[in-house]
């Protein structure tokens, strides 16, 4: 796989504030990859460096090799829908396909005309006008009928019915199938759209704390329940994403694949353990250091399983 | 459909084996290729590739250059073997388990098994992993 996207000790700052610091990725060539993680955690900033819509503070972000900032041909690449993307006023719907449509070197009018059609977006009114879920409608028409080898969508969802996001999912996938491209795109949909994904990056606070096929991630952590004191005993020495307790009861999240040997032992101090989910488990890492204590520490066990095959997403220690 | 206990591609392949099994994909037949599963099942077209790929490996598939997958000669006697190795592990070990915690013996397990098949209740399928 050859990286489209490298970005080396990414960082930038707003007044002192470091929304994206030290982020060192390398997004691979044709894959849909999803970037996850709670408000804040500088999903937008990542992907307004790498469209060359804001500068770093420090570091560098190549597409194809090239820094894309004032780089047209790099730029010409990509294309990026914003959660919130501004039209111009008098915009309706014919003009920003007509402006896509010169922009994006592969655009497919077919496609733009038919999924115009799926999702049922209005002509007559200015986009000025549109609701939420329009909105959101029309920036995947333009993402998606762009063609860009590099397609970022933020929050596509937004405001969408149920129907209107089956729509997206399927649309997506297919014209992916027929037209293999770079997809990353921002959600907090996990459970619905995590099986659109090939891979994901999961930050928080401007860090990257895991970047990896999303089939390592799902199961790569389980739920433990029961007496506290025996529920600590069995966490201790693994890696402890978020701890809940009620009196003499606990429920933890831990890192890593159960072994047989573990279950056993498990069943044998009376815990019950289940399943996380990826949802579950992104929401457990947006906890971070708010767990305290001396179990959420990484001692490399060697209970963690060698989950990343780019070494730059190792959890930054806790 | 799926579910979060296991990666999806492991989870799919089974399917396709439960579905050979069952002959609704007959041996030397083509099953649905990468991209009909992805848009079927709306799973990204690499996870529904793994798990075909799986089924390759394991010898219950095999690839057509050009054409696409298809169902093995022996496909169904050899998912069989390997699922009665898996067997003990889903279904004997937690049986023995939950018999130890509950007090009884190996001779109390196989009288409630005698009774149970001369009056079969309806039981739910279980899953083939335990869901714990």
């Amino acid at each position: 796989m050859t990286a489209v996207i490298e970005t080396r000790g990414l960082t930038r700052s707003y007044r002192g504030q470091a929304a994206l610091e030290d982020v060192t990725l390398d997004i691979e060539q044709g894959v849909i990859t999803g970037l996850l993680g709670r408000n804040g955690a500088g999903k937008t900033t990542l992907m307004s460096l790498i469209t060359a819509q804001d500068r770093p503070s420090s570091g560098i972000v190549r597409v194809n090799g090239t820094e894309p900032f004032e780089h047209a041909e790099a730029i010409e690449q990509m294309c990026f829908v914003r959660d919130n993307q501004r039209y111009p006023d008098d915009y309706k719907l014919k003009h920003a396909i007509r402006a896509a449509a010169i922009f994006y070197p592969n655009w497919s009018q077919p496609l733009a005309d038919r999924l115009v059609e799926l999702f049922r977006i209005p002509t007559k009114p200015i986009i000025k006008k549109f609701s939420r879920g329009q909105l959101s409608a029309l920036g995947i028409v333009l993402g998606l009928a762009s063609r860009s080898p590099i397609t970022f969508f933020d929050e596509p969802y937004l405001g969408l019915d149920a129907t209107a996001r089956h729509i997206f999912y399927d649309e997506l996938l297919a014209d992916y199938a027929e037209h293999p491209r770079t997809i990353i795109l921002s959600t907090h949909l996990i459970d619905e759209m995590d099986r659109l994904l090939e891979r994901v990056i999961v930050l928080d606070r401007g860090r990257v704390l895991r970047h990896a096929d999303v089939e390592e991630l799902r199961g790569g952590a389980y739920q433990l329940a029961g007496r506290a004191t025996a529920v600590d005993g069995f966490a201790s020495g693994r890696t402890v994403l978020s701890r809940r307790a009620i009196g003499a009861l606990a429920t933890v999240v831990v890192e890593g694949r159960l072994t047989a040997e573990d279950r056993a032992a498990a069943a044998e101090a009376g815990l019950d353990v289940a399943t996380v989910s990826l949802q579950e488990l992104v929401a457990a890492y947006g906890l971070g250091d708010s767990l305290g204590g001396d179990t959420g520490t990484d001692t490399g066990s060697g209970t963690r399983e060698p989950v990343d095959r780019d070494m730059h997403s190792e959890r930054s220690g806790s | 459909m799926f579910d979060d206990s296991r990666p999806i591609f492991m989870q799919l392949a089974d399917r396709i084996a439960d579905d050979i099994l069952r002959g609704t994909y007959a041996e030397e037949e083509q099953v649905p290729s990468t991209n009909e599963l992805a848009a079927y099942l709306r799973i990204n077209p690499a996870t529904a590739g793994k798990a075909l790929n799986r089924l390759v490996d394991a010898g219950i598939l095999y690839k057509r250059r050009g054409i696409g997958m298809f169902v093995s000669g022996g496909a169904k006697a050899l998912i069989e073997g390997e699922r009665q190795q898996g067997f003990v592990q889903h279904y004997i070990a937690p049986l023995l388990a939950e018999a130890k915690n509950l007090g009884l013996d190996t001779a109390d397990i196989i009288r409630l098994i005698e009774q149970a098949e001369a009056a079969p209740t309806p039981a739910a399928r279980p899953d083939r992993e335990p869901a714990s």
